[in-house]
C-alpha cells in the first residue's frame, strides 16, 4: 500500500472516528441503539456544503452542522422518550425522514465544494509554506479536531452530569433512585452523539469536496465496527482509554479496509466494501462467544461437579 | 416524617388483570421511627414503598413528606427526599461504573449535577473515610467496578450511599432477600446503625416476621392493600411471631398458613 493510500485511510479513518465516538454514546454509554447516524451523517455534509456554496463562513456552516445533527438526535429520542417507539425503530424513522430532508437541503441528489474556500484552506496555505502537501495537512488538522473532541467528551463524561448520562445506560431504575432525571439524559446524549456524526459529516464534504444524500449508507456499521475494534485492541475501563479506542478502532479499520481492497490475490473491489464491514462487525460480535471452545466445556464440568 | 392519606393504586386498569393493590391505606410515620412492614404475596407492601418513593403515582390520595404535598412528584425529583435499598443487589447500584462513581452519584441526589468533576480528590478522600465505616475494607478499592462485590457488599454499600446525600427518609424494599443468612444478619445490623446514628425515618419491607419484630419500632402488617396492624411499643415489645400469626388470623377472622406471609 502507497504512502498516500495509508495517509488517505488515516485521514477517512479520523473523520469516522467523530462517527465512532457518537456511536459509543449511543450505543455504549446511552444503550440506545441509534440508526440515525445514517441520516445525520449526509445531513452533515449537506448542510455544511450546501452552506458553504452560498458563501457562508464554513467554521459558522461547520457549526450549523453539527445543530443540525444535534436536532436529528433530540428527534429519535423525543419519539422514544415522549411517545414511546421502541429506540431502533424511532431512530429508523428519522433516518428514513432525514433522506428527504437531506435531498431538500441541497436541493439536488450531489453537492461539490471543490473551489469553495473551507475551514481547510488557511491550513493548506500554511502548509505550502511549511512544504507540507494537502494530502499531509488534511489528516493533521481532522487529527487535531478529534483529540479536542475527546478531551472535552472525556472532561464531560467525568463530570456530574456525564456520570448521571452513564448510569442511565447503565441502570436506569437506580439512576432515576439517585435523582437522575433519566429523560433529560438521554435527550442530551442522543443530541451529544448524532452533533459528533453531524460534524464527521461536514468534515467528510470539506475534505472530499462534495457532499452525496447516499453517502450516510452503512454509517452505523462502520461506526459500530471501529467502536468494537476499538474495544479489542484498547482494553481499559477508564472513559479517556474508551474513546481513545474508539479513535484507534476506526483509524485500524480504515487501514485494515484499504489493505484488503489493494489485495489484488483476495479479489476484492470497491463495491465490496459494505459486505466486508458487516462480515467484520458479525465476526467481531460472534467471535467473544466461541472463543476457545475447550475451556467454555472444563468449566462447565467444573460448576456441573 | 412521611403522612400518607388514604391511598388508592389500581395496576392494569379495565383490563382482565386488573388489580387493586392498594385500597385506602394511611400511614403516619414521624420523624426518626423505624417501621417495618410485613404481608404476604400481593398484600401491597412494595406498592407502598412505590407510592412513597414515586415509582407509582396513587389515582386517590396524598403522600406528603415533612408537611410538603409529593402525591404528584416524579421517581427523581423526590429522590432528594427519600433514599431507597431495593432487594436485587444489581438493582441498587451501577455494575459497570467504579464504587466511588456510584458513591458520586449517590452524594449527589436532590441537587443539580453540573459539569464539575464527579469524583475529584477532596470526594475521594470523603469517601474512602465513610466507606471504612463498613469494616469490609473497601476503601482499597474505590476505583473497582461495583460489580465485582459480591451481593452482601453491594447491599452494604447501597446503605451507605442512602446516608450521602442528607436524606431523611429510607426505603428498604426487602434489601436482604437475595442475601444468605449470616450476611442479611450483617446488613441487617448495618442498617439498624445508620438508621440510629443519622436518625432516618424508616420503612423496611421484609419476608421474615422475625427481623420485623427483632429491627425497629413498629411492625404494620398489610393485607389486600389495606393496614390490618399496626403495633409499636410495649404491646410490640412483648410479641412473638406466633403472637403476630394469631393476631393477623383474629383481625382478619380467618385462618392463614404460616407460609403464606413467611414464603411471601
Amino acid at each position: 500500500m502507497s504512502a498516500v493510500a495509508l495517509l488517505g485511510a488515516a485521514e477517512l479513518g479520523l473523520v469516522f472516528a467523530l462517527v465512532a465516538l457518537g456511536v459509543f454514546i449511543s450505543f455504549r454509554i446511552l444503550d440506545f441503539p441509534d440508526l440515525t447516524v445514517d441520516g445525520s451523517f449526509p445531513l452533515g455534509a449537506a448542510v455544511a456544503a450546501t452552506l458553504i456554496l452560498a458563501d457562508w463562513n464554513p467554521w459558522t456552516a461547520t457549526g450549523i452542522a453539527v445543530l443540525a445533527g444535534a436536532a436529528s438526535g433530540i428527534v429519535t429520542a423525543t419519539l422514544n422518550v415522549r411517545f414511546k417507539i421502541l429506540h431502533l425503530l424511532a431512530s429508523i424513522l428519522t433516518m428514513i425522514a432525514l433522506f428527504s430532508i437531506n435531498l431538500r437541503v441541497m436541493g439536488r441528489p450531489n453537492v461539490a465544494i471543490l473551489i469553495q474556500d473551507t475551514v481547510l484552506t488557511p491550513f493548506y496555505d500554511l502548509g505550502q509554506q511549511l512544504g507540507l502537501p494537502d494530502a499531509v495537512v488534511r489528516p493533521l488538522f481532522v487529527l487535531a479536531v478529534v483529540l479536542v473532541v475527546v478531551a472535552l467528551l472525556a472532561r464531560f463524561l467525568t463530570s456530574e452530569f456525564g456520570l448521571a448520562m452513564r448510569a442511565t445506560g447503565v441502570n436506569a431504575r437506580m439512576a432515576r433512585a439517585q435523582g437522575v432525571s433519566t429523560d433529560l439524559h438521554i435527550y442530551v446524549g442522543m443530541a451529544l452523539s448524532n452533533a459528533l456524526v453531524g460534524l464527521a459529516g461536514a468534515l467528510f464534504a470539506q475534505t472530499n469536496g462534495f457532499a452525496d444524500v447516499t453517502s450516510g449508507i452503512g454509517t452505523i456499521v462502520i461506526g459500530l465496527a471501529a467502536v468494537i475494534v476499538g474495544e479489542t485492541v484498547v482494553r481499559s475501563r477508564v472513559i479517556v482509554w474508551m474513546l481513545v479506542g474508539c479513535v484507534v478502532g476506526s483509524i485500524l479499520y480504515r487501514i485494515a479496509i484499504q489493505v484488503a481492497l489493494n489485495a489484488d490475490f483476495i479479489g476484492l473491489r470497491a463495491s465490496d466494501l459494505n459486505l466486508v464491514t458487516a462480515l467484520l462487525v458479525a465476526g467481531a460480535l460472534i467471535l467473544p462467544r466461541v472463543r476457545n471452545p475447550l475451556k467454555a466445556r472444563a468449566s462447565a464440568e467444573a460448576t456441573s461437579r | 416524617m412521611i403522612t400518607a392519606k388514604n391511598l388508592h393504586v389500581t395496576f392494569g386498569r379495565g383490563t382482565p388483570l386488573e388489580k387493586h393493590a392498594l385500597r385506602g391505606v394511611d400511614l403516619a410515620i414521624p420523624s426518626g421511627q423505624f417501621v417495618t412492614v410485613i404481608g404476604s404475596n400481593g398484600a401491597g407492601k412494595s406498592t407502598v414503598l412505590g407510592a412513597l418513593a414515586g415509582d407509582v403515582i396513587p389515582e386517590r390520595g396524598t403522600v406528603a413528606i415533612d408537611d410538603t404535598d409529593v402525591t404528584r412528584w416524579n421517581t427523581p425529583r423526590r429522590a432528594g427526599l427519600v433514599a431507597r435499598v431495593f432487594q436485587d443487589p444489581m438493582a441498587g447500584t451501577c455494575a459497570t461504573l467504579s464504587i466511588e462513581e456510584n458513591m458520586a452519584l449517590a452524594a449527589a441526589r436532590g441537587r443539580r449535577r453540573g459539569l464539575s468533576a464527579a469524583v475529584g480528590t477532596r470526594q475521594r478522600a470523603g469517601f474512602a473515610e465513610r466507606i471504612a465505616e463498613l469494616g469490609l475494607g473497601l476503601e482499597n478499592r474505590l476505583k473497582d467496578q461495583m460489580g465485582l462485590l459480591s451481593g452482601g457488599q453491594r447491599q452494604a454499600v447501597s446503605l451507605l450511599m442512602a446516608t450521602l446525600a442528607g436524606s431523611r427518609i429510607l426505603l428498604l424494599d426487602e434489601h436482604t432477600a437475595a442475601l444468605d443468612p449470616s450476611t442479611a444478619d450483617f446488613v441487617l445490623d448495618l442498617t439498624r446503625r445508620i438508621v440510629v446514628e443519622h436518625g432516618l425515618t424508616t420503612l423496611m419491607v421484609t419476608h421474615s416476621m422475625r427481623h420485623a419484630l427483632d429491627y425497629g419500632d413498629r411492625t404494620i402488617m398489610l393485607h389486600e392493600g389495606q393496614v390490618v396492624l399496626d403495633v409499636g411499643g410495649q404491646e410490640r415489645a412483648g410479641l412473638d411471631v406466633p403472637d403476630l400469626l394469631a393476631m393477623f388470623s383474629r383481625v382478619r377472622g380467618q385462618q392463614l398458613a404460616d407460609d403464606a406471609l413467611l414464603i411471601g
